[in-house]
């Protein structure tokens, strides 16, 4: 039977990326001078299971890597070897390491082996020898030999205690040549003394031609402690004791390498066409998988009471109607609950880089930093965590790097020598709010002020609050760190950050007060299909705006609005002149009006940039799902998707950003 | 066909045996650790139980001198699957009750070998 491994991967891929993680946090816990043998344990056996993986699915680099691994490991766990911070950080620089391996082998790519030989060789070093191949990692098979052998087998009374039967080895043995058994009964006791659980049968048999004499050790190796076994071999072979044999000889090794079957065999070049399918997949807690279920069972309910009244409906059934519609109603806003509870995740995936981040910062700059986490186990959906985790990662660093100052100058500060980084997650009114605190320096306002002038990015006259001032750094292009660290990297930060978050429906504030401390505040929408979308009407068309980009909504004078050489239209708003966007214009649509204080301006903001939308008027606010407009149609300028309306009509969704970048193009131009 | 106990704290490993077993035409009983194998054991008597060794909560030692513990365990074949190639934890196991073992990496071919043996 032949089975095909590969179907295994994608498991042995995300048991050993959690195992990764797992040995990361265990192993930041020593480093926090936790030195208890659980955490040991736990670090040692997830090593151990991505070595056993790694070796039976045939990743046979990963197995040899973690084999080094996992015998220093080993050496601590048995307390040969003292948990030293040194240990500590290369043990963590091989988990990295193993994580851009298994990332390599899983996309088919080439591992950086430079990198596996350098970390392998420092963990040999600081063992302080090589480590031999683990024998194991070569799977032996059975090499076939000549000759007969003579086989003597006197097993102790205990055998059958260990689920061994003598049947079994001697049935094998049939299998391997020509076999002749004798049996000894000489140690059978009288009836009243027999124990029936006892062996008390030894047995003297010859097995002439085919077998290998390895073979027949081999097939002794399970009850060798539980018995006397001498197999000798007639000629050519010399008598060779059991206890003695190599569990494999130099022959039967090479034997075996060459015949090596699946396991360290190296994928087989572009035969696999399947490959880089890889279908991301998602864990889901069993109760939520119910909590659907119950809905659904729910929902047929009301289905059927639907179908009840609607046979040989009469006025008379107008009150059971609209209560089984309410109930319809009901069931489809908790299906939709249960159904995007699916692509939840707690944010601890995102939250959990954050220890080992802060570990190596503040190694790195020589501070102190105490790292508070709270609300890991708040939901948010699967792909709005996956792309805040840059966004987060970039806020910490920042902290860490600017934020929190060094050790002697917090003392002089009167503060503890050690910062606290508070990393918190909530949920907030159909939000996620995620905190990044630290109790350092605060934004130095005069510093970005200055930097901001000097950019020409305010005017030096400018008179500025204090949120506008920290709101500065996230202009494109802001830094204020003196020299360009490798912590924080360049001045491309902020910027992106916000962007980032902003592409997700979400937006970030920045609270800080000098001497005290910066607090980042990142809201996110809980998923990215379903959104807050305010509808407008322009003729008889509507268009959903999403409720995030919009500032406010107001009329507009005539006289306010000016037309440039180009065409293009600019009105005045809080003095600065904004684009003008029509949308019946934009859309080809007929609007009720083309005059523009008769109608409505909507002022939008997006990529930092603001708009106006000409429209008829303000419909409600609604939740929409946003479905995809270039899988079912094409891709369309300024349209972000849409969504059907409760009459079934389809509305287009605006692409905020799309279409304040069009109109700016066209002001500038 | 035999009813088959397969333990292991790995669920690639787990999964691979568990389809390699099923497909020979064996009942598979899975179980993430010795004490959620123990608790299934005592259950259903199963006829043969493979089991990892390095395992949380309970390892696959303790495991084996459990279940040996149990009359309707005495002689039921027990194999550890051990990445071990020296004899420490084969030992170990051994002395437990273990029957016999298979070593770390193994393809299915190999296991479905080792357990053929065993089940005659």
């Amino acid at each position: 039977m032949s089975i095909n491994l590969e179907q295994f991967h994608q498991t042995f891929f995300e048991e050993s990326f959690e195992g990764l993680d797992s040995m990361e946090s265990g192993l930041l816990n020593l480093q926090a001078g936790g030195m208890d043998a659980d955490t040991i344990n736990t670090i040692f056996r997830a090593a151990h299971s991505i070595k056993g993986g790694s070796g039976t699915f045939g990743f046979a680099e990963v197995a040899r890597f973690t084999h080094v691994l996992e015998t220093l490991l080993n050496e601590m766990r048995d307390g040969r070897r003292p948990v030293t911070p040194d240990a500590v950080n290369l043990l963590l620089e091989s988990v990295d390491t193993l994580r851009e391996m298994l990332t390599a082998v899983r996309g088919k790519a080439a591992v950086n082996s430079m990198r596996v030989a350098d970390v392998q060789g420092r963990l040999e070093l600081m063992l302080g020898k090589a480590v031999t191949a683990d024998p194991g990692m070569v799977a032996a098979t059975v090499s076939p030999g000549a000759g007969s052998c003579r086989i003597s087998f006197l097993p102790k009374s205990h055998l059958f205690k260990t689920g061994n039967d003598p049947l079994r080895i001697f049935r094998e043995l049939d299998g391997m040549g020509t076999l002749a058994v004798e049996a000894d009964l000489s140690r059978l006791p009288a009836f009243e003394s027999f124990d029936s659980e006892s062996c008390y049968v030894s047995w003297s048999a010859t097995l002439k031609g085919g077998a290998s004499e390895a073979a027949v050790h081999e097939l002794f190796d399970w009850v060798r402690d539980d018995s006397d076994i001498e197999i000798v071999s007639a000629s050519p072979a010399l008598p060779v004791s059991v206890v003695e044999a190599p569990p494999a000889t130099g022959a039967s090794l090479v034997a075996a390498m060459a015949a090596a079957p699946v396991a360290g065999t190296e994928p087989k070049g572009g035969v696999r066409t399947a490959a880089g399918s890889e279908g991301t997949s998602i864990r889901v807690d069993i109760s939520k998988v119910d909590a659907l279920i119950n809905m659904v069972g729910e929902l047929v309910i009301t289905q059927n009471i639907l179908r009840q009244v609607g046979e040989n409906f009469d006025m008379s059934k107008i009150h059971k109607l609209s209560s089984a519609l309410a109930e319809l109603d009901r069931n489809t806003r908790e299906l939709q609950e249960s159904v995007m509870r699916i692509r939840m995740l707690p944010i601890s995936f995102a939250f959990n880089r954050v220890p080992r981040l802060v570990h190596d910062l503040s190694t790195k700059l020589g501070k102190k930093v105490e790292l508070k986490m709270s609300g890991e186990s708040t939901e948010l959906d699967k792909t709005v965590l996956e792309r805040i985790v840059d966004p987060l990662v970039h806020l910490v660093r920042n902290s860490c790097d600017h934020g929190i100052e060094m050790p002697d100058r917090r003392r002089a500060a009167g503060k503890p020598e050690s910062g606290t980084l508070l990393l918190s997650a909530c949920h907030k009114g159909g939000n996620v709010v995620i905190e990044i605190a630290d109790d350092g320096a605060g934004l130095k306002r005069d510093k970005i002020l200055k930097k901001a002038i000097e950019r020409g990015l305010v005017k030096a006259d400018q008179n500025l609050s204090p949120e506008e001032i920290h709101d500065l750094i996230f202009l494109p292009g802001f830094s204020t760190a003196d020299q360009v660290s490798d912590v924080s990297g360049r001045g491309v930060g902020m910027d992106v950050v916000r962007k980032n978050i902003q592409a997700l429906g979400g937006n970030v504030d920045i609270w800080s007060e000098p001497g005290q401390g910066s607090r980042f505040t990142v809201r996110l929408p809980l998923t990215l299909a379903i959104m807050d979308g305010q509808s407008v009407a322009v003729g008889s068309e509507f268009y959903i705006v999403p409720l995030v980009s919009i500032i406010v909504s107001t009329i507009v004078k005539n006289e306010h609005v000016s037309t440039m050489a180009n065409g293009g239209e600019v009105f005045r708003f809080r003095d600065e002149y904004l684009p003008l966007i029509r949308l019946y214009e934009l859309y080809g649509a007929t609007s009720r009006t083309t005059n523009i204080q008769e109608g409505l301006m909507v002022v939008v903001e997006g990529d930092g940039k603001r708009a106006g939308l000409f429209v008829d008027e303000l419909l409600g606010q609604q939740q929409v799902v946003i479905k995809s407009l270039e899988t079912n149609y094409k891709r369309v300028e300024g349209v972000s998707g849409a969504t059907i309306l409760g009459d079934g009509s389809v509305a287009l969704i605006l692409d905020i950003p799309g279409l304040i970048r069009v109109a700016h193009q066209k002001k500038v131009a | 066909m035999a009813t088959i106990l397969a333990v292991d704290d790995s669920a690639s490993m787990r999964q691979m045996v568990s389809f390699t077993l099923k497909g020979a035409g064996h009942d598979v009983i899975e179980a993430s650790d010795g004490m959620v194998a123990l608790t299934a054991a005592k259950g259903k008597k199963v006829d043969l139980v493979v089991t990892d060794v390095n395992m949380p909560n309970m390892d696959g030692i303790s495991l084996i001198k459990e279940l040996r513990q149990l009359p309707t365990y005495k002689f039921t074949p027990i194999l550890m699957l051990t990445t071990e190639a020296g004899d420490g934890k084969k030992q170990e196991g051994k002395a437990a009750g273990a029957t016999g073992w298979i070593v770390k990496p193994f393809n299915p071919d190999q296991l479905l070998a080792t357990i053929k043996k065993v089940l005659g």
